[in-house]
């Protein structure tokens, strides 16, 4: 096989770039520890960790209400990151942006607020054969609450949308398209820039996951012109528990509130109370200050590398990694699409994947097995399940070769 | 043999095997001797819930008093591990079963099987195994 790589793994200030990352100087089984898992959860740089430490050490406390010193330094480095965000995808305003727990939290206010807002009987929201059931089962939820239906653009074998479908999915009665920029089982890229332009010319607003892409691609939300965008910060080397939802104020501004409770007040009486102005409106409660805090690490690490060189050095090395795994007899890759960002699904002919994935964790080797939350796309491929690779900017040549040699290693005791 | 004398002697079996490759390599092997399951039983009633591949079982009681399990999985690996736990809980009475403790698993270096999270298997099969035992043994109380 041949297993000489042209690419070589991505340096950062003169280090290999996963020298920054603590959690990935371990070994596990008494083998070095490659970490693939990075459509799941990313590992975090020390800059991460030491922000979280540094926050719990210097301003700790409550945002927004306090008077006190701690709380004003609080507040303003939670507000700080708030506009960093707006800047790292282009928002027009800071407002924009809701904090939320994560990408599901995000779709599940917008399934919910705008929904009550907008969805009537007879009414459908439109999205894809290749969604997280994070944006399918907030759907029907408000589907079944408001008597609405769910329809769904189907894909072909590659595991490309189908968009001439779309023509005859969406109609009058169509009030939102929801839709994965990046497949987190298949790597599909979508077009979403055109998807957007036809659902617009009906007036049909559309809520892009970005979960996947906001670590691997560039986002504009102002190019693409969606309307509400979802991401987390835990795929994207920041801190778990900390989301965005990106929502055009002229739509967030129509929506009724998520949850009820502080900070996302005016003024309380038991005859009525006031709603808070955006964003607050749509954060009830103690947020998760030191992850919104520490989200703003990320970016830096992120923005430093810089951007450019690391997504295409991601997609470099995924083009690399398809090459080395296609040479595996009996693999085959689930997910072909001609655009495809940092994730390579397959299954091997004679083996499940829960096998595979088992060897392949006591050599070292973190691969995630299973349906991936998508088990329309499993049943669609008439699959159980597939072995997953998602790469991150840490990963190296030298790491596909060793999953190609241990792969071929699972196979020989498989079978 | 009691439960804990099956169990000692696959301690004394899985001991022969000092690597991991080893070890594994056995298991696929107790997976492959696993007697088949009649068709019958192949179905999604009896599909045990919380494993990541498909593991069917069945149990029956025979005259002798004593459960019978059959089981199958899609997943050689979980196969292993199903009819590893067979050998050790099939042909004993219910309360022996429902009281039986699985200290040998531990032991012979399957531990990270044992971790109740959703993508494995083990304590699944276990608690429904269990579980079977403790049906029979208040359906043998009220016959």
């Amino acid at each position: 096989m041949n297993t000489l790589s042209t690419i070589s793994a991505f340096t950062y200030q003169h280090k290999r770039i996963a020298d920054y990352f603590p959690a990935l100087q371990q070994k596990v089984y008494g083998q070095p520890l490659i970490y693939f898992d990075n459509a799941a959860t990313t590992q975090k740089p020390q800059t991460v960790i030491d922000a979280i430490a540094r926050y719990y050490s210097t301003i700790n406390s409550n945002v927004h209400r306090g008077v006190h010193y701690l709380s004003q330094l609080a507040t303003e480095a939670s507000e700080e990151t708030r506009r960093r965000v707006a800047r790292f995808i282009h928002a027009r305003y800071a407002h924009e942006i809701i904090f939320t727990r994560g990408t599901t939290e995000s779709i599940n206010l917008v399934a919910y607020s705008y929904s009550k807002a907008f969805l009537k009987p007879g009414d459908n929201v439109v999205i894809s054969a290749m969604e997280h059931h994070s944006n399918i089962v907030p759907w029907q939820i408000a589907c079944e609450d408001h008597g609405a239906t769910l329809r769904v653009i189907p894909m072909n074998e590659r595991g490309e949308l189908l968009l001439d479908e779309l023509d005859h999915l969406v109609d009058e009665h169509t009030r939102m398209l929801a839709i994965t920029w990046i497949s987190n089982s298949l790597g599909t890229v979508n077009p979403v820039r055109e998807i957007i332009e036809k659902a617009h010319q009906l007036n049909i607003p559309v809520l892009i996951d970005a979960a996947q892409a906001a670590p691997h691609m560039p986002i504009d939300v102002q190019a693409i012109d969606c309307d509400f965008l979802a991401f987390s910060g835990h795929k994207m080397y920041g801190p778990t528990g900390i989301g965005v939802l990106y929502g055009k104020e002229e739509w967030l501004d129509r929506m009724p509130p998520y949850q009820g409770g502080g900070e996302m007040i005016k003024s309380v009486r038991f005859e009525k109370t006031e709603y808070n102005d955006l964003p607050f409106k749509f954060e009830a409660g103690t947020p998760h200050i030191e992850g919104t805090v520490c989200l703003q690490a990320a970016l830096d690490f992120l923005e430093s590398l810089p951007l450019a060189d690391a997504f295409a050095y991601e997609q470099q090395l995924l083009e690399y990694a398809t090459r080395q795994v296609s040479q595996i007899p009996g693999l085959r890759i689930i997910g072909q699409a001609a655009e495809k960002a940092s994730i390579l699904s397959f299954i091997i002919e004679g083996t499940h994947p829960y096998d595979v994935g088992v060897l392949l964790d006591k050599m070292g080797i973190a691969v995630r097995t299973g349906h991936h939350c998508t088990q329309p796309v499993m049943d669609f491929f008439g699959i159980p399940g597939t072995v997953r690779v998602s790469l991150a900017v840490y990963n190296t040549p030298a790491e596909i070769d060793r999953l190609t040699s241990c792969l071929d290693k699972a196979l020989s005791m498989l079978k | 043999m009691s439960i804990n004398e099956i169990q000692d002697e696959l301690i004394a079996e899985f001991s022969m095997l000092t690597d991991w490759v080893d070890k594994y390599e056995y298991l696929i092997q107790l997976g492959k001797d696993l007697p088949p399951i009649d068709p019958q039983y192949k179905t999604d009633d009896h599909l045990i819930k919380g494993c990541q591949s498909k593991v069917w079982l069945h149990a029956e009681l025979k005259q002798d008093g004593k459960i019978y399990f059959t089981a199958d999985s899609d997943a050689i690996i979980s196969k292993g591990l199903v009819s590893l736990v067979i050998r050790i809980l099939s042909g004993h009475t219910p309360e022996e079963i429902a009281k039986a403790d699985l200290y040998c698993i531990d032991r012979i270096g399957l531990k990270e099987h044992l971790s109740p999270t959703r993508s494995n298997g083990l304590v699944s099969m276990i608690k429904q195994m269990k579980l079977y035992a403790i049906a029979f043994q208040s359906q043998l109380k009220h016959a």
